[in-house]
C-alpha cells in the first residue's frame, strides 16, 4: 500500500497550546513581581533569581542524561520550579542554599516520583520546606528593603516597613501594618512575595489567558478572608476589615494562592474537588497563621493539601453526562 | 434569552470561509461508479441486480437486508459491470455493485408528487423506507427505524440538526440557504408522524444568514421554530444537541426517543422530503470539499457511487502535495489512505491539508491541566481514561464511564501535551465492545 497520505485516528487538528507555552506564560506572569523584588532588595536578589532556575534546569538535564531519560528541559517546567523557589528565598541568602533547594526540588520531589506530572507535591514548596527545616535561621532572617521603592513612589515608609521584622510578625500580635506598603510591596519578606499588587496582576493575567481558573485562588483567599475577619472581630482588633486586607496582602499568600496552589500537577482537576481543596487551603492557612504559634502558613497549607488531592479526587468523582449519581451506586450494589 | 448550549466543548478553527459562499453545484460522475452495499448501520443490502443488467437512474440495485437496513439505488443509467469488494472510507473491503455509466441518465418513470395530506403515517414510513433514507449526519442509521419509536406519542421534539459544528463543513449551511422549503417540507412529513412534537431547527450562531432564511421558511408553519445555539464543537453531537435545546440528558444506554426526542440532520430531512413527497430515492449527497490543499474549495451535489478522486479533480485538484486527506471534517473524519473511495449516503465531505499537524506533534507528559476534562461533553476524565486504556484496564475503564464517550475528539484537540487521548480511548472502547459481542 502506498502511504501517500498520513493516516491517523481523528481528530486531525490540535489546539496551538503546548506545555511549554503554558509554562512560559506563568513565568511571564511572575516577571513583574520578580523585577519588583530586585528593585526592592537589590542585585543579590537578581543573582538568586538567576542561579536558582539555572540550578533547577541543570539538575533536570543531568539527571535525565544519567538515567537515559528523554530530555524535558525544553518544557520549561524545571525553570518555573526554580523561579518559584528563588522567589521564596530571603533576599540576602547565601547562593548555595537555593541551589541546594533547586537540586532537591528537581531530583527528590519531581524526578524520583517519575518526572513532570507524576509528583504529588509542588517541587518548589517541597524544597522550600526542606530548606526551612534544614537552615531555619538563614531561611527566616529577613533583611530590610533598601528603601528604593519608598523614594521612588514617595511612599512614607514607616520605620516598621524598613526594619527586618516581617509584617506577619506584627499581624500575629493583632497589630496593624501599613496596608499601602503591603499592597504595593515595599516591605520585608522573601524576594518574590512582597508585592500583592503585582502578584494579583500576574494571577489575573493567567486567568484572562485561561491558563488557570479563578476558582482555586478565589475560594482560597475568600475562605481565608472570611475566617480572618471573624477572628479579628471576635478578638476585638481595631478595624477588622483593614486587618483582614493586611493579612491577605502579607506574607506568601498572594504568591501561594495564585501561583502555587494552582499548580496543575499537584491540585485537583475536577471542579468539585477544586472547591474542597481551596476551601481547606483557606481554613488551614487561617489555622496556621491565626490560631497556631507560627506566623507563616501558606507553604505548609499548600503542601499538606497537595498530599490530600488524591483522596479528595477519589471522593468527588463526577458522574458522566446523563448518569445520575444514585444510579451509579445502585449499579455497584447489584454487582456485589 | 440566552443562546442554547451545553457544558464542555472546544473552539477549533472553523475553516468555513473556504467554501461557505460557494453555491451547491451538481456534479456528473465519471465512467464507473461503485455502490457499496453497506452504507448504513445494520444489515448490508442484498444485491437484486446481476452482472450485465442494464439499470436506470433511480433503479434499485440492492434491497434492504433486514429491518435495520436500507435499499441502495443507482444514480446513473448504465450496465452492471461486476459485484466485487471495494474499499470504503475506513479502508475495509466491502461488497459493491459496480455500474458502468452510459452517460444517458435515463431515469425510471418519475412518480407523481404526493400531497402530504393524503398520506397516512404508515405511508410516510413506507416511503422513507422505500427511498433508502438513512441518517446523513455520519452514522447512517436507517431513518424509517428511527422515525418509528415504540411510543410515537411521547416524542415532544423533532430536532433538525443544522449545527454543523464540524470545522470546514458547509454542506448543511448551503442546504439551509438553498433548499429551505425542502427542509421545512421534510420536517412537516416527520412531524405528521409525531402528534405531540414540535419541530425545532437548530442552528449555531455563526450562521446568521441560514438562521434568517430558515426563520422565514418556518413563518406561519404549525409546530415549527428555529433556535439559535452557541457556536461550539461538538454542538451537533446528538446528545449535546438534545441537552442544549431541551435540557434533557441522554446517556449511552438511552435512545434520543427515551428523552422524547428525534434528531435528524439537515440533508436527511431533505432526503425525507424527496422520498415522501417526490417519490425519489436517495441517490445524491450534498458534499463539501475544502481545506488548504484544494484549489477550489466548494459545495457539490454528488451522486452516490462517484469516486472521491473525481470530486477532487473537479475542484481543481491539489495545490502541492497534501499530507492528509480526510473523509469528513478534521474533528471526527477518517484519514484516507488513497482517494479511490466511492461516495456513500453518509459521506459529507473531504478535507485536504497540505500539512498534517498531528503526525508532527511531539507527545509529552500529562500535566493534569484539566483541559480535556473541561472540553469533554460527556463529562468524563479523558486523561484518566487514556491512562486506563494504555494499561488495558477494561474494568477500570468501564467503571470510569469510558463507554459514555461520544468520540468527539475534544480531549485530544485541547491537550497541550499532545497526548493521543481520543485515539487510546476509542481503541479501548472497540476492544470492550468486541468482547461484549462475543
Amino acid at each position: 500500500m502506498d502511504n501517500k497520505y498520513q493516516v491517523s485516528v481523528s481528530p486531525h487538528v490540535r489546539d496551538s497550546i503546548t506545555t511549554q507555552k503554558i509554562m512560559l506564560m506563568v513565568i511571564g506572569a511572575l516577571m513583574p513581581a520578580c523585577i519588583f523584588g530586585v528593585v526592592n532588595f537589590g542585585l543579590h536578589a537578581l543573582l538568586i533569581l538567576i542561579i536558582t532556575p539555572a540550578a533547577a534546569v541543570a539538575s533536570e538535564y543531568i539527571y535525565e542524561k544519567l538515567m537515559h531519560k528523554k530530555n524535558t528541559v525544553g518544557d520549561l517546567s524545571a525553570c518555573l520550579t526554580g523561579l518559584l523557589l528563588a522567589m521564596n528565598m530571603p533576599p540576602e541568602i547565601s547562593w548555595w542554599i537555593p541551589v541546594l533547594g533547586a537540586i532537591f526540588a528537581i531530583i527528590v520531589v519531581k524526578q524520583l516520583y517519575g518526572g513532570l506530572g507524576q509528583n504529588f507535591m509542588n517541587p518548589a514548596l517541597g524544597a522550600r520546606c526542606f530548606l526551612l527545616i534544614a537552615f531555619s535561621d538563614r531561611m527566616t532572617t529577613y533583611y530590610p528593603t533598601n528603601g528604593f521603592i519608598n523614594t521612588l513612589w514617595n511612599v512614607e515608609g514607616t520605620t516598621d516597613a524598613l526594619s527586618g521584622a516581617t509584617p506577619l510578625a506584627y499581624l500575629k500580635l493583632g497589630q496593624h501594618f501599613d496596608l499601602k506598603a503591603l499592597f504595593l510591596g515595599n516591605v520585608g519578606g522573601v524576594i518574590g512575595e512582597t508585592s500583592a499588587l503585582l502578584l494579583l496582576a500576574g494571577g489575573l493575567f493567567l486567568v484572562c489567558k485561561k491558563i488557570i481558573e479563578i476558582r482555586i485562588p478565589a475560594v482560597y483567599l475568600g475562605s481565608f478572608a472570611v475566617l480572618t475577619l471573624v477572628t479579628s472581630v471576635v478578638r476585638g482588633y481595631n478595624d477588622p476589615l483593614i486587618f483582614t486586607l493586611e493579612e491577605l496582602c502579607a506574607g506568601g499568600l498572594m504568591l501561594g494562592a495564585w501561583f502555587m496552589a494552582t499548580d496543575y500537577v499537584t491540585s485537583p482537576v475536577t471542579e468539585k474537588a477544586q472547591y474542597i481543596y481551596a476551601l481547606l487551603l483557606g481554613i488551614l492557612t487561617w489555622v496556621f497563621r491565626l490560631i497556631g504559634i507560627s506566623s507563616e502558613g501558606v507553604s505548609y497549607a499548600i503542601i499538606f493539601m497537595n498530599c490530600l488531592v488524591p483522596l479528595i479526587e477519589n471522593y468527588t468523582k463526577p458522574p458522566a453526562f446523563g448518569i445520575s449519581p444514585e444510579k451509579k451506586s445502585a449499579g455497584k450494589e447489584e454487582k456485589s | 434569552m440566552g443562546l442554547y448550549t451545553f457544558k464542555g466543548g472546544v473552539h477549533p478553527f472553523d475553516g468555513k470561509e473556504y467554501s461557505k459562499d460557494m453555491p451547491i453545484v451538481q456534479l456528473k460522475p465519471g465512467k464507473e461508479l461503485a455502490f457499496l452495499l453497506s452504507q448504513h448501520i445494520g444489515a448490508p443490502a442484498k444485491a437484486c441486480v446481476k452482472k450485465g443488467d442494464r439499470v436506470l437512474v433511480g433503479e434499485m440495485l440492492a434491497e434492504a437486508g433486514g429491518f435495520v437496513s436500507a435499499p441502495v439505488y443507482s444514480s446513473v443509467s448504465g450496465t452492471v459491470k461486476n459485484i466485487e469488494k471495494r474499499k470504503n472510507a475506513v479502508g475495509d473491503p466491502v461488497d459493491a455493485i459496480i455500474v458502468e455509466n452510459d452517460e444517458l441518465y435515463e431515469a425510471v418513470p418519475q412518480k407523481e408528487k404526493a400531497e402530504l395530506a393524503d398520506l397516512s403515517k404508515e405511508d410516510i414510513i413506507a416511503r422513507i423506507k422505500e427511498g433508502g433514507v438513512v441518517g446523513m449526519g455520519g452514522a447512517g442509521f436507517p431513518t424509517h427505524v428511527k422515525l418509528a419509536p415504540k411510543e410515537p406519542e411521547k416524542i415532544e421534539y423533532v430536532l433538525v440538526n443544522g449545527a454543523e459544528c464540524e470545522p470546514y463543513l458547509t454542506s448543511d449551511y448551503r442546504c439551509m440557504l438553498e433548499y429551505p422549503d425542502e427542509i421545512v417540507g421534510g420536517l412537516e412529513c416527520i412531524l405528521k408522524l409525531f402528534d405531540n412534537a414540535e419541530g425545532v431547527i437548530c442552528i449555531e450562531d455563526n450562521k446568521p444568514e441560514a438562521i434568517k432564511v430558515m426563520q422565514k421558511a418556518v413563518e406561519g408553519k404549525q409546530r415549527m421554530k428555529v433556535v439559535t445555539m452557541k457556536t461550539k464543537y461538538p454542538e451537533g453531537a446528538e446528545r449535546c444537541l438534545i441537552d442544549a435545546v431541551t435540557g434533557r440528558k441522554v446517556n449511552s444506554r438511552m435512545l434520543p426517543a427515551d428523552a422524547g426526542c428525534v434528531v435528524d440532520n439537515i440533508d436527511t430531512v431533505i432526503a425525507v422530503y424527496d422520498a415522501v413527497i417526490c417519490g425519489k430515492p436517495l441517490i445524491r449527497r450534498i458534499f463539501t470539499i475544502s481545506g488548504d490543499a484544494v484549489v477550489n474549495p466548494r459545495n457539490y451535489e454528488v451522486p452516490v457511487g462517484m469516486s472521491y478522486k473525481e470530486i477532487v479533480e473537479d475542484a481543481g485538484g491539489f495545490k502541492g502535495d497534501p499530507e492528509k486527506i480526510i473523509s469528513g471534517g478534521p474533528m471526527m473524519g477518517f484519514a484516507l489512505f488513497d482517494l479511490d473511495v466511492p461516495v456513500t449516503k453518509t459521506s459529507g465531505a473531504i478535507t485536504c491539508f497540505l500539512k498534517d499537524e498531528v503526525s508532527k506533534a511531539e507527545e509529552t507528559a500529562c500535566i493534569k491541566c484539566g483541559r480535556c476534562v473541561r472540553g469533554c461533553p460527556a463529562r468524563l476524565l479523558p486523561y484518566k481514561l487514556c491512562d486506563l486504556a494504555e494499561h488495558k484496564n477494561a474494568e477500570g475503564f468501564e467503571e470510569a464511564y469510558g463507554m459514555e464517550c461520544v468520540e468527539c475528539g475534544s480531549c485530544s484537540y485541547s491537550c497541550p501535551a499532545k497526548r493521543p487521548l481520543a485515539a487510546n480511548i476509542k481503541a479501548m472502547r472497540r476492544t470492550i465492545m468486541a468482547s461484549k459481542r462475543k
